[in-house]
């Protein structure tokens, strides 16, 4: 872990935005004032005629980018995810998300990882506002390399998709040769006992987990769902049938978010027990993220006991 | 477009008046009233004022409208219909199962919609990514939007009108359908939005005053906004809601209620005399 190189998710986008705007002349990036935070300043320096900072004014923002997608741009609209998807849900669900138009919101400092700032900022409801929306693809990147990939399929796809993005610097653990594709989990650990669905910068505990139960005898599979919506049914579906227990792992409310996709699937499709961690339906508070991630149980140790507690369930 | 006289326009104004007392008719639900007051703006901006092409709905060089005010869907409705757009007879399903003609514009299924509205305070902000698109891509059409006098409540709009005037479109034009009459009542019992001319040269508008049931002084008001360099324009009129039917002039009743057979009757009856007249 300690030979693991760092970074946040939110950095990888503000590059990968540059990289894009060489090739899309049609790009248009907007902000609401947080170009530093969310790294869109990184566009902004690099084609400042396509970059807009609408002010302190997220709805106002979303709106914008629909008008501006309408006619013909390619547009990222990024704030903090709790402005960007809580202060604006309403004009993402009606000028973005009904239209289906080409706006990709890009989302920054979600989750309680946000660290000092404390709850009024650290988003753990935006998944869950976002996955009610018809046609919206929910994207939330394990690391920087895949956000990188993310932001790429983003402005592939033709429709509104949310990019969820970490504040924190996590440890790089996909590798730039793998495929990702829209609506497709990937395996990153074989296992047989249990399967443990992460995401965010919870795929790198869950692999941790995975090495932790194995040392106790138990093989845990280890998918990470980058994609939220459309969930991946197919691998959640084969997750059930061959493990026949799961634990989902998320930096987000376990209310509306990731475990309730998981669920939704698993009780309709192969019922097994599905064990959820993430912020139990709390506000988070200040403090260093890499401490708030423990005392929230949003960690490797934690997805340990949650996974031998599906086993349990699992044999009853 | 060829010129067209005032007398033509009026007769146009008149026949989407029908069309809108037709479709609320027949849907039993809609909002007559905000769509009669804004019929002669959508006449000269459909058939005088926008650079437009009906064949071609699509066409990235026209002119975009956004009806910020989407409850007055049944005018818009109307206007693209007698304009080409679609069938006279898609009128007649406006707000039932299947038809095209929602509620609220949608740009998605309906010919000539450039963009869906309906929630207040919205559409005038994607007028204003519109109008910058234009700019950025150094391109010369305008974009108009419709507001109610209501609708400026919500602060979104003043959002929208502060950078509006930041970035310097000249090429957007706002304008306010001052009726003064939303569903609870006056503009002012609810919660006054005046001076309204005044609140929008303090936002770094170009400001007309007109009456916009008016088909003179609306000309003049769009010449003069293609006139302004370096501001957004904002039009804004004084109407009667409910204009043209008689029973429902001034009537904030007939915000949100539409004509039964009796007052279908009536209504359409007092248009087809106009028309007439018009005709004659």
């Amino acid at each position: 872990m300690a030979d693991l190189m760092k970074q946040a998710t939110r950095d990888a986008y503000g590059q990968e935005l540059v990289e894009l705007g060489a090739q899309y002349d049609n790009l248009v990036v907007l902000d609401a004032d947080l170009a530093a935070a969310t790294k869109t300043g990184l566009f902004k320096k690099a084609y400042p005629e396509r970059f807009f900072n609408v002010g302190i004014a997220e709805g106002n923002m979303m709106s914008i980018a629909a008008g501006l997608a309408a006619t013909g741009k390619v547009v990222f609209a990024s704030s903090f995810a709790m402005f960007a998807a809580g202060r604006a849900f309403e004009q993402v669900r009606n000028a973005i998300g009904y239209p289906h138009l080409n706006v990709k919101i890009g989302a920054t400092h979600a989750g309680i990882s946000v660290g000092e700032d404390g709850a009024t900022h650290q988003c753990c409801e935006d998944i869950g506002l976002m996955r009610t929306i018809p046609g919206m693809v929910i994207l939330n990147p394990a690391d920087g390399v895949e956000a990188k990939k993310a932001v790429r399929a983003a402005v592939e796809w033709n429709g509104p998709v949310y990019l969820r993005f970490g504040r924190l610097a996590v440890p790089v653990i996909t590798k730039e040769e793998e495929p990702f594709e829209i609506g497709k989990g990937r395996e990153l650990v074989a296992g047989t006992d249990v399967t443990i669905v992460a995401t965010g910068l919870l795929v790198n505990e869950a692999v941790l987990a995975a090495e932790a139960l194995k040392a106790q005898g138990i093989s845990a599979r280890v998918i990470n769902m980058a994609t939220i919506k459309p969930i991946d049914r197919d691998i959640l579906v084969k997750a059930a049938r061959e493990t026949g227990a799961i634990v989902t792992a998320e930096e987000h409310n376990v209310i509306g978010g990731l475990g309730s996709a998981v669920a939704e699937v698993i009780s309709e499709t192969v019922p097994v027990p599905v064990v959820r961690v993430g912020v139990n339906d709390t506000f988070g508070q200040s403090g260093p993220a890499l401490e708030l991630l423990k005392l929230y149980g949003l960690c490797a140790d934690n997805l340990v006991v949650k996974a031998k507690e599906a086993l349990a369930l699992k044999k009853n | 477009m060829d010129a067209i006289t005032k007398k033509e326009l009026q007769r146009i104004a008149t026949k989407i008046r029908m069309a809108i007392i037709e479709g609320t008719y027949h849907a039993g639900s809609g909002h007559p009233g905000g769509s009669l007051s804004i019929a002669d703006d959508l006449a000269y901006l459909y058939w005088k004022e926008m650079h437009i092409d009906p064949a071609a709905p699509k066409m990235p060089t026209r002119d975009r409208f956004v009806l910020s005010k989407g409850h007055a869907a049944p005018a818009l409705y109307g206007a693209l219909a007698l304009r080409g757009y679609f069938p006279e007879s898609w009128i007649p399903t406006l707000r039932k199962v299947g038809s095209a003609l929602q509620g609220h514009p949608d740009m998605k299924n309906i010919p000539g919609v450039d963009m869906s509205s309906g929630s207040l305070g919205q559409g005038v902000s994607c007028a204003v990514g519109m109008a910058l698109s234009a700019k950025l891509d150094k391109a010369d059409w305008r974009v108009y939007t419709i507001l109610g006098d209501g609708e400026i409540q919500e602060g979104q709009v003043w959002e929208a009108a502060m950078f509006a005037a930041a970035k310097k479109l000249d090429n957007l034009v706002v304008i306010v359908d001052n009726n003064n009459l939303q569903i609870d009542g006056t503009v002012e019992q609810v919660n006054s939005p005046y001076p309204i001319p005044e609140k929008f040269a303090a936002f770094g508008f170009h400001v007309i005053e007109i009456d916009g049931n008016d088909l003179e002084e609306i000309e003049t008001a769009f010449a003069e906004a293609r006139t302004v360099n370096g501001k957004p324009v904002a039009i804004v009129q004084k109407t009667i809601k409910g204009k043209g039917v008689s029973f429902m002039e001034d009537q904030c009743g007939w915000h949100g209620s539409a004509p039964k057979k009796e007052q279908y009757d009536a209504a359409m009856a007092e248009l087809k005399a106009r028309l007439e007249e018009e005709e004659g």
